[in-house]
């Protein structure tokens, strides 16, 4: 006689733990009872990565780059769970080739985007990249996994505090990346992923004051509002493709931090 | 001890006037608008006048573009976009910005004279800072214009095509080289809109287009007011936006692009703490907070409006600023030892006024030195708040004008605490003699621009702009030029 | 004294400067006086960069005319006509004095100079030359310009100018002493020296060019002030670089400073270097733009040159008759 299995119950990822969802819904996505993200949940996973983000961004950016190679390595170890939630294992084996890729510009970043600057006068400048701060990514329905992990990667290498809405209809290897995320060594708050509809979550994000960045790349249709309504604090905003590789996608969850001072005797 | 003025007879020493010649600039009764290579007459049929803030005279009649000239402008810079500019060979681009920055270096008193005319602001700045910058400006881009490969390897820039250019009053000029400059570089052609009060230093540009023999088209001036920006933001036909003036503005623009893929880049409002620990090198520290808040009136975004002192020194070093302040001469910008010039325009003299008076009615404790303003014009008094609460308007809000607000602080983390407690994030000065405590600040604090130990230095080569709402994209060095590319990775 | 306990001497002596005025002994057994208080003066430090950066735009300050006539009269009765050659004779410090007294025969508006500095053994005729004139006789002394000698021999150097009739004496500081960190040698030379001229106005010379930063003229700047200086003086003129704008900057600031937390008035004088009437006024910028025109006496401030004067005097002739003027018109002393 063949044994029960016992299942998985789907929550969101916030600030390190898996709660369910503040107004206790689900929906139904891939055959499976999904947490629906509220409007409160939101606000906490933001809370939940203000609070992560000084602590990242302070983070040696070589630790950065260990922990990151961490999580490929836990997704790694957790490639046929993923592969059963997303399109089998090709996608999973890119989906760590790429964390493992994001980990090794940790500690070269500042070298290629940042410069020393020649300026006339007797004062040394220079110029380093500094993570954003709190960012929103949206992410591509499809690849389930990939799409996400190629949206994210870029964010957390350069030190940035995530909230990522997981993609709608495909929200199962979000939460199973989660998991390999919790068990890494990624502190708790750096990544938080909801699950629920992006036509409720993305405006409250892209609205939010206390998020700095939004990653739209998987918005679809409401591109064009979730873009209005990040000029509210003048909201960086990342229109990425799900299948990028690029030290620029990093870029554009960075600032440019230039540092004047005199030199003299 | 003997008091010094028993012992002495002193001397009175008065700087006599000292007057730029002002006959160097010769402005015409009327300027039209410049698109495709020459002055034409706006399609709007309108005009405004364009005044000297320190005497209230007219200076010029200028055009005020319309939607149909927006338009025309637009289809101008297409054009030349299209037939020629983008397809030049790169060295060819770099020798015509060599050109311009020579012509602005040739111009460079007439240049000077004019924004101190137009503008208000002391001749010694304009011809020691503005018209400078603006030339090295286009000289340092124009080494860019056939170099972009190795400014970003592997990724092959291209330029985005037309770009629409809104620039503020406080730096016509300068922020004139700051947009036009990289754009060109980069193989753009531009639409740029001057602010409404100050734009014949950009006229006089556009006869330096003509004199670098410039293809018609690739520079395209449109002087207008606020209807005429919002027509340039509105039109579709732009590959790109760069604005830089105030957070309301931009957001609004913003806004308005949400979707359609047009690139931006912000560079907007700022509220900079100045921060001054207790064992800085004092009489500079004066010298770089004088600087921080007065120079050009205080019309500064990256202003350091918010000095924050150690405790230990807040006396000390209030009672050394108050002293400073006695000496700044206010008066005719074309005096050579002006330092303080004029309101640039009667709007942001009442709103300096206004925001005052909230001040005072706020409690906090105003200073402002003996001097006398005279009696046309639009002008402001170096002015000094102390006992000001974090909460107060002055210490939250834009003033842009001559007016520092001064708190105190404790410890370094409530220094950082202060300084990082504001929306806006574009610049902050730091003075101690702690290397590794100067290193902290800077990382520490949420701000584009970090000066330490000296404040509002600009540099072509240094990349200048702002984090959280003081906008996003950089102006200045190699940074400057990718908001100008796109790139075929 | 033992190096260790000289200079923790001068550490206590040097920091005390700053809260002496205030601070209480301390009062229980064992206790050591230290520095509590945020007062003036600082012994701080001093950012070049801004430093020069202030210089430079003072440079700039341009004034005309009547003010710019004015400023060219005031430089001719704040200098200190000096010679201070191998080869000085007695005639030739006459002729000098000749022309200290009356700068210019052709106009005679044009005033005395402050004083005229020598070396102690021309001091006597310099004195007899000038006498009934109100020209003062400056005399170098303390192993000028090296200050390489005894504290002693220094001290008998100034006793025996002043009895020659120095009414200012040129003191320099022992550099060696000063930039090995034995602040408590220069600063007991200087009192000294102080003692030993009497009623003889005492000019401390740093010689700024051998100080290698703003921060030590500053430093020395104060001691000297400390012990008792009249004047701070920049240069013996040398040594390259002599008086500068901006280290004429650090040490006025430094003379505010004094002034400000202990009332004590501190001349300046800027020596070598300056040798054009565009300069001299330059300096007379900086200094109403830091002391205010309190200072802007000969009392308070003094230009130590020998070819500046010539230069002042074509540029007073070119205000009064607008022709720019040749050297062959002026006497060479």
């Amino acid at each position: 006689m063949s044994r029960l299995p016992v299942r998985k119950t789907y929550k969101l990822f916030v600030g390190g733990t898996f709660p369910r969802s503040e107004s206790g819904r689900t929906y139904e996505a891939e055959g499976q009872n999904v947490a629906h993200a509220s409007r409160k949940d939101v606000r906490d996973a933001v809370v939940a990565a203000r609070k992560a983000f000084a602590g990242w961004a302070g983070t040696a950016a070589y630790n950065r780059g260990q922990v990151l190679y961490r999580l490929a390595e836990m997704m790694e170890a957790r490639a046929d769970n993923l592969a059963a939630v997303c399109s089998g294992r090709d996608e999973v084996d890119a989906a760590v080739d790429r964390v493992v890729w994001y980990a090794g510009w940790a500690d070269k970043l500042a070298q290629v985007l940042g410069s020393s600057n020649p300026v006339s006068g007797p004062y040394f400048n220079f110029t380093v990249p500094e993570p954003t701060g709190v960012v929103a990514i949206l992410a591509p329905d499809e690849p389930a996994l990939g799409g996400l992990v190629s949206r994210l990667a870029p964010a957390l290498v350069g030190g940035n505090a995530v909230v990522a809405v997981a993609s709608e209809t495909h929200p199962l290897a979000a939460i199973e990346l989660a998991e390999a995320i919790a068990t890494s060594d990624v502190p708790a708050g750096v990544v938080n992923i909801l699950t629920g509809f992006r036509a409720e979550l993305g405006p409250i994000l892209a609205g939010h004051m206390d998020v700095n960045a939004i990653d739209v790349t998987g918005a679809g249709d409401d591109t064009a509002d979730l873009e209005r309504a990040a000029a509210a604090n003048v909201k960086r905003v990342a229109r990425g493709s799900a299948d990028s590789q690029s030290p620029w996608e990093i870029a554009s969850f960075l600032e440019m931090k230039t540092v004047w001072h005199p030199v003299g005797q | 001890m003997t008091d010094v003025r028993q012992r002495t007879s002193p001397l009175e020493w008065e700087y006599a006037p000292a007057p730029e010649a002002r006959d160097i600039v010769k402005f015409q009764e009327r300027y039209g608008l410049f698109i495709g290579g020459e002055l034409v007459e706006p399609r709007s049929k309108e005009w405004f006048p364009t005044i000297s803030p320190a005497t209230e005279e007219q200076l010029a009649e200028v055009a005020l573009a319309g939607a149909e000239d927006v338009d025309a402008a637009v289809g101008a810079a297409r054009n030349a976009f299209e037939n020629g500019w983008s397809t030049l060979r790169p060295a060819e681009r770099a020798k015509y910005l060599y050109r311009i920055a020579r012509l602005l270096q040739e111009r460079s008193r007439e240049l000077a004279v004019a924004e101190s005319l137009n503008g208000g602001k002391p001749i010694k700045e304009s011809r020691d800072v503005d018209v400078p910058l603006a030339a090295a400006h286009f000289f340092y881009y124009a080494g860019w214009a056939d170099k972009l490969e190795y400014a970003f390897p592997n990724r092959r820039p291209a330029p985005l095509g037309v770009a629409g250019q809104i620039i503020p009053w406080n730096f016509p000029l300068l922020m004139l080289a700051w947009k036009i400059a990289p754009a060109l570089a980069a193989g753009n052609t531009v639409v740029l809109k001057p602010a409404e009060t100050t734009p014949l230093t950009a006229l006089i540009f556009a006869d330096v287009c003509r004199q670098a023999e410039l293809p018609a088209g690739v520079v395209n001036i449109i002087t207008g007011d606020g209807s005429t920006g919002a027509h340039l933001v509105r039109h579709r036909g732009l590959d790109k936006i760069a604005f830089t003036g105030s957070t309301e503005v931009g957001k609004a623009i913003q806004r308005e692009l949400a979707g359609t893929g047009t690139r931006l880049t912000l560079e907007l409002g700022g509220k900079a703490a100045n921060i001054v620990f207790d064992d800085c090198a004092l009489d500079q520290a004066i010298e770089g907070i004088v600087n921080g808040i007065y120079f050009n009136q205080g019309h500064v975004c990256c202003a350091g409006s918010r000095l924050l002192v150690q405790e230990p020194i807040a006396e000390l070093l209030i009672a050394k600023l108050k002293r400073r302040l006695e000496t700044l001469r206010l008066g005719d910008p074309l005096d050579k030892n002006t330092d303080i010039g004029a309101i640039n325009s009667r709007a942001q003299l009442e709103r300096i006024r206004e925001l005052v008076a909230s001040g005072e009615e706020e409690g906090a404790e105003i200073y402002q030195p003996p001097c006398v303003l005279p009696e046309k014009g639009y002008w402001f008094a170096p002015t000094v708040f102390t006992n000001v609460a974090q909460s107060y308007r002055i210490a939250q809000e834009e003033i842009f004008g001559p007016v520092l607000s001064v708190l105190t602080f404790r410890t370094p983390d409530e220094a950082i605490e202060k300084a990082n407690n504001t929306a806006y994030g574009l610049s902050a000065g730091v003075w101690t003699e702690k290397g590794s405590r100067i290193l902290c600040m800077a990382q520490r604090l949420r701000a584009g621009v970090v000066w330490a130990n000296t404040f509002n230095r600009f540099d072509p080569a240094s990349p200048f702009g702002g984090y959280k709402e003081s906008g996003f994209g950089r102006e200045g060095g190699r940074h400057g030029l990718e908001p100008y590319l796109r790139f075929e990775e | 004294m033992a190096r260790e306990q000289e200079m923790a001497a001068s550490a206590t002596r040097l920091d005390s400067m700053a809260a002496a005025s205030t601070l209480p002994t301390p009062s229980f057994p064992g206790g050591f006086e230290l520095p509590l208080a945020f007062r003036l003066p600082r012994i701080g430090s001093v950012d070049a960069v801004a430093l020069e950066a202030r210089a430079a735009e003072l440079a700039k300050r341009s004034i005309k005319k009547d003010s710019k006539l004015a400023a060219l009269e005031l430089a001719v009765r704040m200098m200190d006509l000096t010679t201070l050659e191998g080869a000085d004779t007695p005639g030739k410090v006459s002729a000098l004095c000749s022309k200290a007294i009356r700068p210019d025969p052709v106009d005679r508006t044009v005033p005395s100079v402050a004083a005229v500095c020598v070396y102690p053994n021309l001091v006597a005729g310099a004195k007899a030359r000038l006498a009934g004139s109100g020209v003062k006789v400056a005399s170098v002394a303390t192993a000028f310009p090296s200050g390489q000698t005894s504290t002693a021999l220094k001290v008998a150097e100034v006793r025996e100018v002043v009895v020659l009739g120095a009414d200012e004496v040129d003191m320099v500081i022992d550099r060696g002493a000063f930039l090995s960190g034995r602040y408590s040698k220069v600063y007991d030379e200087i009192c000294q020296v102080k003692e030993a001229c009497g009623e003889a106005h005492l000019k401390v010379i740093l010689e700024t060019g051998e100080l290698g930063t703003y921060d030590n003229v500053r430093r020395a700047s104060l001691l000297a002030m400390a012990a008792g200086a009249d004047f701070v003086k920049t240069s013996t003129g040398k040594v390259s670089p002599a008086a500068t704008l901006p280290v004429t900057l650090c040490m006025l600031e430094a003379v505010r400073d004094v002034h400000d937390e202990t009332g004590r008035v501190v001349g300046m004088k800027p020596a070598g270097g300056i040798r054009t009437a565009k300069q001299a006024i330059q300096y007379l910028c900086v200094l109403h733009e830091t002391l205010g025109t309190q200072w802007m006496t000969p009392d308070l401030f003094r230009f130590g040159a020998s070819s500046l004067l010539n230069d002042v005097l074509m540029q007073i002739r070119k205000q009064k008759t607008g022709v720019y003027q040749s050297l062959d018109y002026f006497t060479s002393d």
